[in-house]
Formats: C-alpha cells, sequence, structure tokens
C-alpha cells in the first residue's frame, strides 16, 4: 500500500494512473459502441440488449466501477494539468509551439466538455428527463423501448447535432490519448512504433465514429424511417 | 546585416524584467548568434550601459550554457543546434529577432538571459554513486558490454544538460534530460547495483525541484539540440514503473526534500 501511495504522487506515477483509467476507459467505449451498434439489427435486437444489462446482477458493481475510473481520470488529470501550468509562471511572448500538435493542447478542453456531455448524455438516456421521450415508454414485450427513444431523440437535429459534436471531441481526445497511452506505460519502440502511431488514429476513428453514426442514421433516415 | 533585437533585460533574481529592443548593424554571416550579442554588447559597454548578461563556455556546441529562446526556439530555429553554432546567416536580413530566457519554475532568472539551471544539477546528484571495484586497473572486456547497448548508452550521454528541453515544453517539464541521464546508465553492466535507488531518486529529485509532468507533447524531442530520442522518454518511464513496482529501495529509500525556491 506504501509503496503504491508514493507512486501516486510523483509525476510518472501519476500518469501511470491516467493512462491505465484511460485505457479501462477506452475498453468500456468499445464495448458500448459495439451494442449500441445492435440498433442496426433493429428494435428488437436494441432493447432486448438493454434489458439484459438493466437485469444484470453485476449492474451496479459496474456502474461503481466505472463511477470510479472516471472520478480518478478526471481528478488526477486537472492535478497534473494544475501542476503544469504553475511550472511555467511566466509565459513566452514568442512561442514556436514545437512539437506540441492540436489534439495534444486540446486534452483538458476535450476532457472538460466531455464530461459536460456526459451529463447530458445521462440526464438524456439514463435518467431520462431531457429530450423527447415516447408513450408509451415500454414495448410489446414490456422492455424499455431504447429503439424508438434513439429514434424520438435524434430525430431532434439539436440532439444529434450535440452528440456528433461530442464524438467530434472524443475522437480529437482519443488521437492523443492512444498514442501517449503506450508511451506513459513506457512502449515505445522503432520496431512496433509506426503501428501505434497507425493504431492512435484507427481507433479513435473506429469508436468515435461508430457512436456518431447512429444518430446521422437516424437523421437521414436509414434508422426508424420504416417505424 | 541589420537586425532589430528585443531582448529580455531584468536586472536580478527577483526584479521585474521587460523587453528592450536594440538595432545591429553590419553584422557579418559569419558572426554565431553569441558574436552577434558579443558585438552589440561592446557598443553598450561603450556608451556606459550595462551589457546583456547571458551564459555561455564552450562556444562549441558541448557545454550547454548558451541558453536563450530565439524567436519562440529554444537555441534558435536550427534543429540539433546551440545558440553557440546558431550563424546570423540563417536569419534574414532586417529580421527581427525575439530573445528571451529559459522560461520554467525551476529556472529563475538570475539577470537579462542567464537563468539558474541548478535544479538540473540536484537531479543528476540524485542519482548517486555507481560502485566499481578500486584497486589496481581491470583486466579490458573483464565486463562485457554488447554493442548494441554500448551504442544506445552513448546517444543517451549526448545530452550536455542545456534545459532546452525544458525550455521548449509547454508544462516546463525536465522529462527528456531525465530521462537520458537514467538511460546513459541503464544499460550498462556499470552501476547495475544501483540502478533502481538511481531512477527513484532522480524521478522524485525531478519532481520535488518544481517541473510539470509530461503530456506527451513531445516539443522537447524536437528542441533537443543533442537529438535525444523520444523512447528515451518511454525507457525512462519503463525503468521508473519497473523500480517502484518491483524494488525494496523503493519502499526503504526516504523521499527527497522539496527543491528550495
Ligand atoms: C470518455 C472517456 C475518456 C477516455 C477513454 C479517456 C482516455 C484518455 C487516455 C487514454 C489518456 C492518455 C493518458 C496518457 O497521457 O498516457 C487521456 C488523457 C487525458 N484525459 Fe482522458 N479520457 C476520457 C475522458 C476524459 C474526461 C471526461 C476528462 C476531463 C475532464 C479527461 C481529461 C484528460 C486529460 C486532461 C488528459 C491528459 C493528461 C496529461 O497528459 O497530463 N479525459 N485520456
Ligand atoms: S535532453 Fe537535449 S535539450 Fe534536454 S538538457 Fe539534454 S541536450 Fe539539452
Ligand atoms: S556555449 Fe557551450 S554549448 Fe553553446
Amino acid at each position: 500500500m506504501n509503496r503504491m501511495l508514493r507512486l501516486f504522487r510523483t509525476s510518472i506515477g501519476s500518469k501511470l494512473l491516467v493512462a491505465a483509467t484511460g485505457a479501462a476507459l477506452i475498453g468500456f467505449l468499445f464495448v458500448h459502441a459495439a451494442g449500441n451498434l445492435l440498433v442496426l439489427k433493429g428494435a428488437d435486437a436494441l432493447n432486448g440488449y438493454a434489458d439484459w444489462l438493466q437485469g444484470h446482477p453485476l449492474l451496479w458493481g459496474f456502474r461503481a466501477g466505472l463511477l470510479l475510473l472516471f472520478a480518478v481520470h478526471i481528478g488526477v488529470s486537472i492535478r497534473l494539468a494544475h501542476e503544469n501550468r504553475a511550472a511555467r509562471p511566466h509565459r513566452y511572448r514568442r512561442i514556436a509551439r514545437l512539437g506540441s500538435r492540436l489534439p495534444g493542447r486540446l486534452m483538458p478542453v476535450s476532457g472538460g466538455l466531455l464530461l459536460a456531455f456526459l451529463v447530458f448524455h445521462l440526464l438524456h438516456l439514463t435518467v431520462r428527463t431531457v429530450g423527447p421521450m415516447v408513450e408509451p415508454l415500454h414495448d410489446g414485450s414490456g422492455r424499455v423501448d431504447v429503439y424508438g427513444l434513439l429514434v424520438a431523440g435524434f430525430s431532434e437535429p439539436w440532439i444529434a447535432a450535440v452528440y456528433v459534436a461530442a464524438m467530434v471531441l472524443l475522437g480529437l481526445h482519443l488521437v492523443h490519448a492512444i498514442e501517449a497511452l503506450f508511451q506513459t506505460l513506457g512502449f515505445n519502440h522503432d520496431s512496433y512504433q509506426p503501428l501505434i502511431r497507425v493504431l492512435g488514429p484507427a481507433l479513435a476513428l473506429l469508436i468515435a465514429g461508430g457512436f456518431a453514426s447512429i444518430p446521422l442514421l437516424v437523421l437521414v433516415g436509414v434508422i426508424g424511417g420504416g417505424s | 546585416m541589420n537586425f532589430t533585437l528585443h531582448i529580455w533585460r531584468q536586472p536580478g533574481r527577483n526584479e521585474t524584467g521587460a523587453f528592450e529592443t536594440h538595432a545591429v548593424t553590419g553584422i557579418s554571416p559569419d558572426l554565431s548568434f553569441l558574436e552577434m550579442l558579443d558585438v552589440l554588447n561592446e557598443e553598450l559597454v561603450g556608451r556606459g550601459e550595462a551589457p546583456i548578461a547571458f551564459d555561455h563556455d564552450c562556444r562549441e556546441g558541448i557545454c550547454g550554457s548558451c541558453a536563450m529562446v530565439i524567436n519562440g526556439d529554444p537555441h534558435g530555429p536550427l534543429p540539433g543546434t546551440t545558440t553557440c553554432q546558431l550563424y546570423m546567416r540563417h536569419f534574414d536580413d532586417g529580421a527581427e529577432i525575439t530573445v528571451e530566457p529559459w522560461r520554467a519554475r525551476a529556472f529563475p532568472v538570475l539577470r537579462d538571459l542567464i537563468v539558474d539551471r541548478g535544479a538540473l544539477d540536484a537531479i543528476v546528484q540524485a542519482g548517486g554513486y555507481v560502485s566499481v571495484n578500486s584497486g589496481a586497473a581491470p583486466d579490458a572486456h573483464t565486463v562485457t558490454v554488447a554493442k548494441q547497448a554500448a551504442d544506445a548508452a552513448f546517444e543517451a550521454a549526448a545530452c550536455i544538460g542545456c534545459g532546452a528541453c525544458v525550455a521548449a515544453c509547454p508544462n516546463g517539464s525536465a522529462m527528456l534530460f531525465t530521462a537520458a541521464k537514467v538511460v546513459q546508465y541503464a544499460l550498462l553492466p556499470q552501476g547495475a547495483p544501483e540502478r533502481s535507488r538511481r531512477v527513484i531518486g532522480m524521478v522524485e529529485t525531478m519532481d520535488a525541484a518544481g517541473f510539470g509532468n509530461c503530456s506527451n507533447h513531445y516539443a522537447c524531442v524536437e528542441a533537443c539540440p543533442k537529438e535525444i530520442p523520444l523512447y528515451t522518454i518511454a525507457r525512462l518511464n519503463r525503468e521508473f514503473l519497473g523500480a517502484a513496482l518491483g524494488s525494496r529501495e523503493f519502499i526503504e529509500l526516504e523521499r527527497p526534500h522539496a527543491h528550495e525556491e
């Protein structure tokens, strides 16, 4: 325990926390996106999947775990960002902005806006107090009509726009995050670094694009158009 | 050649500074940037004004003391070059050039362009000693080193401790410097018994000195005049995480105290 406390007080140990929780959150997002894409198979598949999740005995354990991941990830990265600002009390008059590319510099901004989106998203589809609701809320088999909620919600252009914009931010966060994650954990070698360079943007695009495709497909009428 | 210089002037450590503008004329394109400043300083002294204080020693790119940020680039716009090896022909005639000191909490300005880079020395000191057999000189090749390890150690050992990595980093982080100083030993059999305590001491001292954390922007690598590669930092992370998770030293060693401001 003493060992872990001492580790997390160091800069590299703090980065390990951000990277490890970030990696776990990426794993969650990947599964979440794959589950959501059941919407392509129709109302029955999606509602059945949602119903199974809702009734899962580990649901609350899983939610607590996610909350912890987010809390540690956000808490530690805010502390790091503060320390980083304090380490350069006097700004340069001119900066050539060597090396540091835009997604990297925007990490606190993309992260902060993602947190705001997370609150909106939970209010929309988990607590269900924001956005259009469906009547009746349950489908023919007595399950929550998640499919109907998605179609009703994303048919409102502003809600679809919020989701798509948030996924652009997510993509931006992940483009930097995935490459950074390997570096923080100590993986960087000439033999596989080119692969990581490709993997980062590809995985970011896959996850963010997978999520964003749903509101876009609803808006153009491919999903929910017939019903 | 003629130039307009905007140079940071600051009389002392805790005093306020400001930019001062100076015109320099008739400069030979073959003068180094430091020699151009020498010419300006002679003029200033001739007029009875205080010369611009800047650090320099070897003037051949190996001592690491010629610290200054030129037009937003540590050591100027040329990659892999120290200020003393930067020549005025690398600038356009008539250019406006902004010259500032390294900016980092861990590097307080002492005067004009001179900063105190002592925090880097504190990191090196925290690396401690390397145990060797004293007495008669050992035969050559009693300790064998693989060519790859020797080359990689040498690559890291090229670091001249100039602090450009800290100056370039948006977070004022000293990770590239510390990585170079750790990695130059980590691959060699000499000093292997101190391997864990060395990386622990150096990283914790770096943290205590008030440098920022690495956010993987990699500005350091582009600024480094010795082109220390990025994977050096990944290797430092590996070395440190390994020592922190696996060594007895991490539980037993005392933590370093915060660097005095
Ligand atoms: C939505 C899920 C999220 C995922 C999958 C994720 C993933 C990651 C990963 C993998 C990293 C790289 C760690 C490293 O540098 O090694 C990272 C960094 C970061 N994240 Fe997130 N993140 C998420 C949400 C957030 C949120 C909501 C915030 C802020 C409120 C945030 C703020 C940051 C910051 C500031 C960094 C950079 C830390 C630094 O380098 O100093 N992230 N993220
Ligand atoms: S790593 Fe490069 S930039 Fe940093 S101190 Fe060493 S030589 Fe200078
Ligand atoms: S004066 Fe020694 S490196 Fe420039």
